[in-house]
Parts: C-alpha cells; structure tokens; sequence
C-alpha cells in the first residue's frame, strides 16, 4: 500500500495547478451526479448501504444507474447486471490500451484497475509524457474516487432537496469535457475520421441496440485505420509522426513545469 | 437490487478492467498494434461523446444537451482553458432548460 500512497503523493507533485484545476472541474460534475445516483438509489428502494456499496464496489457511474434503473423498471435482477455488464464492456479495450500507464507493480495495477473509468482514461491519453499520464491518472482516479462518494452519501441522505442535476447542465459538462480531452488526438488528420466513423457508426446503431453495444461496434471503424498505420510504419511515420509532433508542441507549455521532478521522482520510486 | 446482484456487477467490471491492463502487460505489441489500441481508445470515448450528446434511452436527447455540447466544443477548439468548456457547456444547457426547452 505504501507504494501506492507514495505514487499518489509524488504524482500529486508533478501535475501542475492548470491540470488540478481540470481535475476538479470534472470532479465537481462528478460529484452532482453522485448526489443525484443516491438519491435515485435510495428513492428506487436499494437501502441507504447497499447503495454506498454498490458505488464503492462497481464505481461505475453509468452502470449502476443503469442497473437501479431496470430494477426500478421491474426489468429484473439479472437483466440489471447484464445491462450493466455490456455498458461497462468498453473497460477491457480502454484496460488494453491505458494499461502502461498505472505502474509497474502488481498493486498499482490492482488498485489501478479500480480507478479506470473513461474519465481517468480520457485524461490519461491527453497527455504525451509518460510520466505525465501516470499522475493525472492516478491524480484524477482517486480525486473523482473521493468527490463521487462525497455526492453519493449526501444523495443518500439529503438527495431530493438538490433536484435533478441536470437542470444545472451536468449532462453536458461530461460530453463536452471528454470532448475537450480528445481535442488534442484528434488533431491528427487519420484518427478524427476513424473517430468520426465511430461516432456514427454508435449512434446509428443506438436506437436498435441495448446500451453499450453501439459504442463497442465503434470499434469497427478502427479497421479503416490499419491500412493507415501500415503505410506510416512503412514510409517512416510521415503524416502521423506529423501529427504527433504537433500533438506534443501543444502540450509543451505545460508540460515543462512538470519534466524534471517527475523524472526524478520515476527514478525514486523505481528503487 | 440485491448484494449478490451489486457483487455479481462488481467483480465483472473489476474483471473487465483487469483483465484489459494485464493483458496489455502479457502480450508483447509491435509498435503499430499499440498505436491501433490507442486509436481504438480514442474512437470509444468519441462514441460515447457522441451517445451522450445526442441520446437518451435510445431515443433523441432533445436540443438543450447537443447545443450545450457544441458549445463547449467550441470553446475546446479555441482553445479556451477546460474548466471554460465545462463551465460553458454546462451553463448554456442549464439556462436552454430554464428557458423551457427539453
């Protein structure tokens, strides 16, 4: 554990003010719909611990509305867990491709693990340093960890005094938020079609399938990158290397206050 | 919901999220294996941008969230810090909802 709390705290070091104050804007709209899944929660009939349980748990906001939801539907138990199982299926390809960025023990990944969700993830791949991503990872992971619990007890508590949260927009604040984050990678001219692709592809199949399915046949659309990649690896990376290069000079500003304690504190705690 | 129905939930999606960072750690990747995975991350948060912005239970979300959105978007590609995207998109769906739109 106390590698973990170490990388936490060094990692707590290396974010500089901007990023934090990203971090906490997210948390902050994290924290409304933690209060607003509480009280549904406990309005849907879970009992006050079963609901705090099942946040600390799965900690997977969309599934467990989900969930509650299908029950509250008279959908069924089981109905619930698969419904909430194909949402939460995107977690195996995000694992596959963030799963550098955790650590290198076998505790970090296990805690790790707990902390992915598309938040972390989204804010994970923003960055371009390595050492960067780790710590806005783990930063970002324990801080929504924290705020989203924050909501859910008070939801649970006091839920229907605040109302629908989306009456303040929360539900715009997350698309436009993980949107903002992906700004950086879409940048490079092959992965915004492949991107686009995907996001048509989710929402044509919306309306037909249950939830979860269409993102997962976004997948699909990552086949018209493979020829794509073929040619960069072969001609020597010309429009993608382009891309990233420019993906990096963006990033630069703010990356620089952070390179020289992270790399410092990398070394410390690979000892 | 019962606790066996919330374990059940919990250890599949810890199962899921595990299994795809141990993965990563088993099988070694060519370079551009990794870079398709990272495109394919890429193209999963897109998706669900795009869900999220538009839809509701399978159906039209209604004007007030994709408008809030676009807004925020906009703000992103001029770059505006993302605590004004957020702050944006928020309020400009919160005050299209207080105007009375859905």
């Amino acid at each position: 554990m106390c590698s973990i709390k170490e990388s936490v705290r060094s990692a707590w070091r290396t974010l500089d003010r901007e990023l934090l104050r990203d971090v906490l804007a997210v948390a902050t709209a994290v924290a409304l719909v933690g209060v607003s899944f509480g009280a549904i929660a406990v309005a849907s009939g879970l009992s006050p611990w079963l609901a705090i349980t099942m946040c600390l748990l799965v900690f997977a906001g969309g599934s467990q509305f989900m969930a509650v939801g299908v029950v509250a539907a008279g959908g069924g138990v089981v109905a619930a867990v698969v419904a909430g199982l194909l949402l939460n299926a995107r977690f195996l390809p995000f694992g596959l491709a963030t799963g550098d960025v955790l650590g290198r023990s076998l505790l970090a990944r296990l805690v790790g693990s707990h902390l992915l969700i598309d938040e972390t993830v989204a804010f994970a791949l923003a960055q371009r340093d390595p050492a960067r991503r780790r710590a806005v990872y783990w930063v970002a992971g324990t801080v929504l960890f924290v705020t989203w619990h924050v909501g859910v007890v008070f939801g649970v508590l006091a839920g229907q005094v605040i109302g629908d949260p989306n009456a303040f927009g929360v539900d715009a604040a997350f698309p436009a938020g993980l949107l903002a984050l992906l700004l950086p990678s879409l940048r490079e001219r092959a992965v915004l079609g492949v991107a686009l692709l995907g996001a048509v592809i989710a929402l044509v199949a919306t309306p037909f399938l249950p939830a979860g399915i269409p993102v997962l046949l976004a997948l699909l659309a990552v086949l018209a990158a493979v020829p794509a990649t073929r040619t960069a690896g072969r001609t020597g990376d010309g429009r993608t290397d382009g891309g990233r290069a420019d993906a990096g000079r963006t990033g630069a500003g703010r990356a620089d206050g952070g390179a020289g304690p992270t790399a410092a504190a990398e070394a410390g705690e690979a000892r | 919901m019962t606790i066996t129905a919330v374990l059940v939930l919990a250890v599949g999606t810890y199962a899921m999220r595990l299994g795809g960072v141990l993965l990563r750690e088993r099988v070694e990747m060519p370079e551009r294996v990794e870079k398709l995975v990272s495109i394919a991350a890429t193209v999963l948060l897109a998706a669900l941008v795009a869900t999220a912005t538009l839809t509701v239970d399978g159906g039209f979300a209604g004007w007030a969230r994709p408008t809030g959105v676009a807004v925020g978007a906009l703000a992103a590609w001029r770059r505006l810090p993302f605590v004004a995207v957020v702050v944006l998109a928020a309020a400009t769906t919160a005050l299209l909802r207080w105007l009375g739109v859905p």
